[in-house]
């Protein structure tokens, strides 16, 4: 929590001044009352009217002054808040593009956007509530008690016990109510997940007839959050003519008390008015600091998920910049992985060389470490045993992002941003001319329908790439990896969405195109492996076998029953 | 507008008791309330000071006050509970009634829209309905009560100050527009850009591994970043203006209490004839009520902005409420028992009539036959499916199932003669048992246990933490494979006809693919049945072959027939299984 205190160090002026303002505009708020006291005592009792028009004039002098000390507030709070909320996502921001991949799986990716964007904004509006409220609100409580005390010590004792029987309200209803709110809202998210699920559903419902029945479910959902919200909220409703009872049967103790007092002469008409005053004013402070407390409660819980992410060591990176001379582009040694958290490791004992220029295959069932395979060739995870060396070099001495600057990737899931064909394209290489573009979009197979785009390479791309196929969007995907023609290319299944005929023909293009990158590629289908120069069978974590096709089948039981199975479909293969 | 709030208010009528004790309590409540600062200014008038105190009249006020108070408490909270209930019981049924309408709806409108949208209409919108309408609705009715209420006291205490506190009411109310009016700008400049900025940060930390894959952090940095003080810098704008009302209508307050002050208490000195004789018992409770006169003004302005955001919610509902349901067929007769023979006659249909997609398709099935649809991806074989189940009605022709028109039976009974496994599968939250059973839900255990046994689930099911009882949702941690196999043995249960079924392309691992095309083999026996094929062994191995084309049905006939023609299909076939 604590950590977030730096980005206020740019601020400390407004920090200071700004409640500082405050607490003038709300001295001026209490002397209100005693001036009219006086207006009263003084003014009327002697019947002087030159004192009346001088005390009200006073009093709208006050107003004045206030206001502006107010607004003066209000404009350092929010400048603080909003500085000190933009250097606050600027840095988090710097810190999660600094993680490692296993810093992002252990928070999770949407939960970063979370605490990026709205963790971020409750805390700058606590920054802004804090300057706001924090020192006015108390300050108005105990300023009004202390004018009471002043005023009147025996009378205020019952100030003294109505202030603390309303706290005990608020915080008795809020300890209630907070839990009830939270599962309401958990009631309401059920409904949600009811509705989407159901849209998504629509054809198997419907062609199963069940929608009278999912229309039940829903009514019994939104139900339970009628009775759930009715249940708070009879608590709830509770708090505000609890606390005018309380404040008014307050008022009436110290009418009868203080008529008492004033027929004993130690108090006058005009005290006994400001005192009903003061009483009121320790009400509305009371209420807005538990609404505070809200608003604080919040801002710390957000201020610590912040802290977490900040918690988190970056990634660590060597400095090499630039492989050995050596043949191989890739060596495992004797590699073993474990996922943190993890009790069994997703690979081990795995070795192997590729040349420069090379392709190499991975295949195996789901689960069986293949996609963990790849992702310890551009560092993204490091193995926990043995190692593995990049052009040579072993990853770890890498520096990182040079690392990856030679890495084309492909991933499962073809993700394209919103932006212009173009822009995706430049993702690995900013100045990559059109020419570049144009021909890795050729050899992804993908200038054949990018080339009939209204706007060419100007076409925008909605977000997540919506207005595009799965398959157009898996081609531009990997088009994008080849941009600036990469040393290594990892293609992560990432051709599911072709049909047999355009694989082929981008497997070719590859070939030709790309000839000194090296292709990783991880596939289910062996066709699509079948040219590799190397082939490692994967299963439940364990190399099964390494080698050629040829020598795939002829050592590798794994290996024979997959293309067995495959090429069964095809019935022996037909001209294969 | 009026419209909109007749209608959200017609929903409210089941509950119309709710609403009169909210006015009635309401208007007691508050009545009450606003008492009590009279009583208060009786009370100090008899202090008037030192020895003349009149403790009988002060006894006599203090009780009815204390009556009054303790009254006022009980009819407001009654209140609150009545509202309360209104409220969230309106939403409740307006709800229901959202979510019902979206079974019914033609299934092009689901298509057309984005399922985030939809459901934020059934969830979002009317969440703000209730907050800006019915809540907004109470405050907006004691606010007026309080006005009106605090109007009539001063009314009777003092006309000619009365007067003066009227005629000051309207600065709050410039101030606050003026102020309103100034934010407004900035306001919707903060909020575009806070989505901009979302939805940046969405993008990049939402794919953060694909940001580091590509090393664009640099990038990614110096667009967040611009946002990000732009943002900055125009929300502290916005935020300060916003911040603006309060101490100004604070300030606006003073005044009023300030001349209040003044008027009071030169007419208590009795030297100013024009104001009238005052007490100092009344000027407090004047200056009581000059308090709480401005505040409930300042709420209503509230409500009314909120009003506006309730109202368009309210809209978007009420449109939904009023898209065009499916034809009612409840009076049409059941299909009943189904051979399996079908047919397609002169059948022509299209998404949109500008675009021409299936024109003049005839088909003739016999009973038990093989259909394989195949084409390139993106072809439109979906297409085919939406006319079978009736997802979407055809243009012209007419399509037959057990020699009757689809059209002339409910949509019910077709659609219960065929069992359809899709590629994006649908599991919805709730045990595997009921997952199975979806189709058949009386179905015993055993019977369950018997359909997984056949499209071999029964394996992995057992091995799950709870077996058949394990809750499984759509991002449960299953594989897309388990996921089909359950979505087949629901089929198996159901045992119809008829099937359609799509062949998985990706993502499955080899076995359980090899399992899943075993238990197609099982479910297909002696049935009809539609496929979405992607395998040659099941295209080879089906009686008619229906070849599509961006929507359109370009050639059908047996493998041998196709291949012989050489055509498109003899083209695709051997571009993809010969490499």
């Amino acid at each position: 929590m604590t950590k977030l205190l730096r980005f206020l160090k740019n601020y400390k002026k407004e920090l200071i001044l700004g409640p500082f303002f405050k607490l003038l505009e709300a001295i001026f708020e209490l002397i209100v009352p005693l001036l009219m006291a006086k207006i009263i005592d003084n003014g009327i009792a002697s019947g002087d009217s030159a004192y009346v028009w001088k005390m009200s004039g006073v009093i709208v002098l006050l107003g004045i002054c206030g206001l502006t000390f107010a607004l003066t507030c209000q404009f350092l709070a929010a400048k603080c808040a909003y500085g000190f909320g933009t250097e606050l996502r600027a840095a988090l921001y710097k810190h999660i593009n600094s993680l490692s991949y296993t810093g992002i799986d252990s928070i999770g990716t949407a939960s970063l956007v979370n605490r990026l964007t709205n963790d971020s904004m409750t805390v700058q509006n606590g920054v802004n509530m804090f300057i706001r409220l924090a020192v006015r609100a108390p300050f108005l409580v105990i300023g009004a008690a202390v004018m009471a005390v002043t005023i009147d010590l025996r009378l205020s004792v019952v100030l003294f016990i109505a202030a603390p029987l309303i706290s005990g309200i608020i915080f008795f209803i809020m300890r209630r109510t907070v839990p009830m709110y939270k599962k309401t809202q958990q009631k309401l998210d059920r409904a949600s997940m009811l509705t989407r699920e159901n849209l998504e559903g629509t054809r198997v419902i419907r062609a199963f007839s069940r929608q009278q029945e999912e229309i039940d479910e829903f009514g019994e959902a939104v139900d339970e959050i009628a009775k759930c919200s009715i249940a708070v909220g009879k608590i709830s409703a509770i708090l505000n003519p609890a606390a005018f009872m309380i404040m008014n049967l307050g008022i009436v103790a110290i009418l009868w008390f203080g008529g008492g007092r004033i027929n004993t002469g130690s108090l006058t008409q005009g005290e006994l008015t400001a005192f009903t005053n003061y009483m009121t004013q320790i009400l509305l402070a009371l209420v807005l600091l538990a609404n505070l407390i809200v608003v604080f409660t919040k801002a710390f819980a957000s201020a610590n998920r912040i802290s977490e992410i900040f918690a988190l060591a970056p990634e660590s990176s060597g400095t090499a910049e630039n492989g050995s001379a050596s043949e191989n582009i890739i060596e495992f040694r004797n590699v073993s992985f474990t996922y943190e958290g993890a009790g069994d490791s997703s690979v081990s004992g795995l070795s192997f060389t590729l040349r420069r220029g090379e392709t190499l295959g991975i295949i195996g069932g789901t689960g069986s470490g293949k996609s963990t395979v790849a992702s310890l060739i551009p560092a993204f995870y490091r193995p926990t045993e043995g190692e593995v060396l990049i052009a040579g070099v072993n990853v770890n001495e890498w520096d990182v992002k040079a690392l990856r600057r030679r890495i084309g990737i492909v991933p499962q899931k073809a993700v394209l941003f919103s932006g212009t064909l173009r822009d995706n394209m430049k993702w690995r290489d900013r100045n990559a001319s059109d020419e570049e573009i144009i021909s890795a979009l050729k050899t992804a197979q993908a200038w054949e329908f990018a080339e009939k785009l209204p706007d060419g390479l100007d076409t925008f791309i909605s977000q997540g790439g919506k207005n595009l196929s799965g398959g157009q969007k898996q081609r531009i995907a990997i088009a994008r990896a080849l941009v600036g023609k990469p040393d290594m290319l990892i293609l992560d299944d990432s051709t599911s969405a072709l049909d047999y005929a355009t694989d082929l023909k981008l497997r070719k293009a590859l070939r030709e195109e790309m000839s000194g990158t090296s292709v990783i590629m991880i596939s289910q289908r062996t066709t699509s492996l079948r040219d590799a120069d190397k082939i490692i069978v994967m299963e439940d974590g364990v190399p099964a076998g390494i080698g050629t096709n040829d020598e795939l089948l002829e050592s590798c039981e794994v290996y024979r029953e997959i293309y067995k199975s495959q090429m069964n479909e095809k019935e022996g293969g037909s001209n294969a | 507008m009026l419209k909109t709030l007749k209608r959200v208010f017609s929903y409210a009528r089941p509950y119309i008791a709710y609403f009169v004790l909210t006015v009635v309590f309401a208007a007691a409540g508050i009545s009450l309330s606003l008492s009590v600062p009279v009583f208060i200014g009786e009370a100090v008038d008899c202090c008037t000071g030192k020895g003349a105190v009149d403790f009988d009249r002060l006894l006599r006020i203090v009780c009815i006050l204390a009556g009054a108070v303790a009254a006022s408490g009980l009819f407001q909270w009654v209140m609150s509970l009545c509202t309360n209930r209104l409220a969230f019981l309106t939403v409740r049924d307006l709800r229901a009634d959202a979510f019902a309408k979206l079974e019914r709806v033609p299934l092009s409108y689901i298509d057309r829209r984005t399922k985030g949208e939809l459901t934020s209409r059934v969830i979002n919108d009317i969440e703000i309905v209730s907050d800006g309408l019915l809540q907004g609705f109470t405050q907006f009715f004691s606010g007026v009560i309080t006005i009106i209420g605090t109007l009539i006291f001063m009314m009777t205490i003092n006309v000619k100050i009365a007067i003066a506190v009227v005629l000051l009411t309207p600065l709050s109310f410039i101030a606050a527009s003026r102020i309103t009016k100034a934010s407004h700008d900035s306001y919707v400049k903060q909020s575009k850009l806070r989505g901009d900025m979302v939805g940046l940060a969405e993008e990049m930390a939402g794919n953060q591994k694909i940001v580091k894959a590509f090393v664009y952090d640099k990038c990614a940095e110096e667009r967040f970043a611009q946002i990000n003080s732009e943002y900055g810098k125009i929300g502290a704008k916005a935020t300060f203006f916003s911040s603006m009302t309060n101490p100004t209508t604070r300030f606006v307050n003073g005044l009023i209490y300030a001349a209040v002050g003044l008027m009071g208490a030169l007419g208590a000195i009795g030297h100013s004839p024009f104001i009238g004789a005052m007490s100092v018992g009344k000027l407090s409770s004047f200056l009581a009520y000059s308090n709480q006169y401005t505040k409930p003004f300042n709420e209503i302005s509230g409500v009314f902005a909120e009003l506006q955001n309730a109202v368009a919610s309210a809209r978007r509902v009420f449109d939904l409420l009023d898209e065009e349901e499916v034809s009612d067929d409840s009076a049409m007769e059941k299909l009943g028992n189904c051979s399996g023979e079908l047919t397609f006659e002169h059948v022509c249909f299209s998404y949109d009539p500008k675009v021409k997609l299936i024109q003049d398709l005839n088909l003739n099935v016999r009973a038990g036959q093989r259909i394989a649809i195949v084409g390139p991806t993106g072809c439109g074989k979906s297409t085919i499916i939406n006319l079978l189940l009736r997802f979407y009605d055809i243009n012209s022709g007419r399509i037959t199932v057990s020699g009757r028109d689809i059209s002339s039976v409910t949509r019910d009974s077709l659609r219960s003669s065929f069992g359809m496994v899709l590629q994006e599968t649908w599991v919805f939250t709730g045990t595997v048992a009921e997952n199975i059973a979806y189709g058949v839900p009386g179905a015993s255990r055993e019977q369950v246990i018997e359909a997984a046994k056949a499209v071999h689930a029964h394996g992995f099911i057992k091995r799950l933490p709870q077996g058949y009882d394990t809750v499984i949702s759509e991002d449960c941690g299953l594989s897309q494979g388990q996921k089909q196999l359950i979505c087949i043995a629901r089929i198996m249960l159901m045992d119809p006809p008829m099937l359609i079924l799509d062949e998985a392309t990706s993502s499955i691992d080899i076995r359980t693919e090899h399992r899943i095309q075993r238990a197609f083999i099982k479910l297909m026996k002696n049935k009809t049945s539609f496929i979405i094929a992607h395998r040659l062994s099941t295209i080879k191995s089906s009686d008619i072959i229906l070849v599509m084309k961006q929507g359109n049905i370009i050639e059908q006939g047996s493998h041998s027939e196709l291949m012989a023609k050489g055509g498109f299909y003899a083209e695709l076939y051997n571009s993809q299984f010969a490499s």
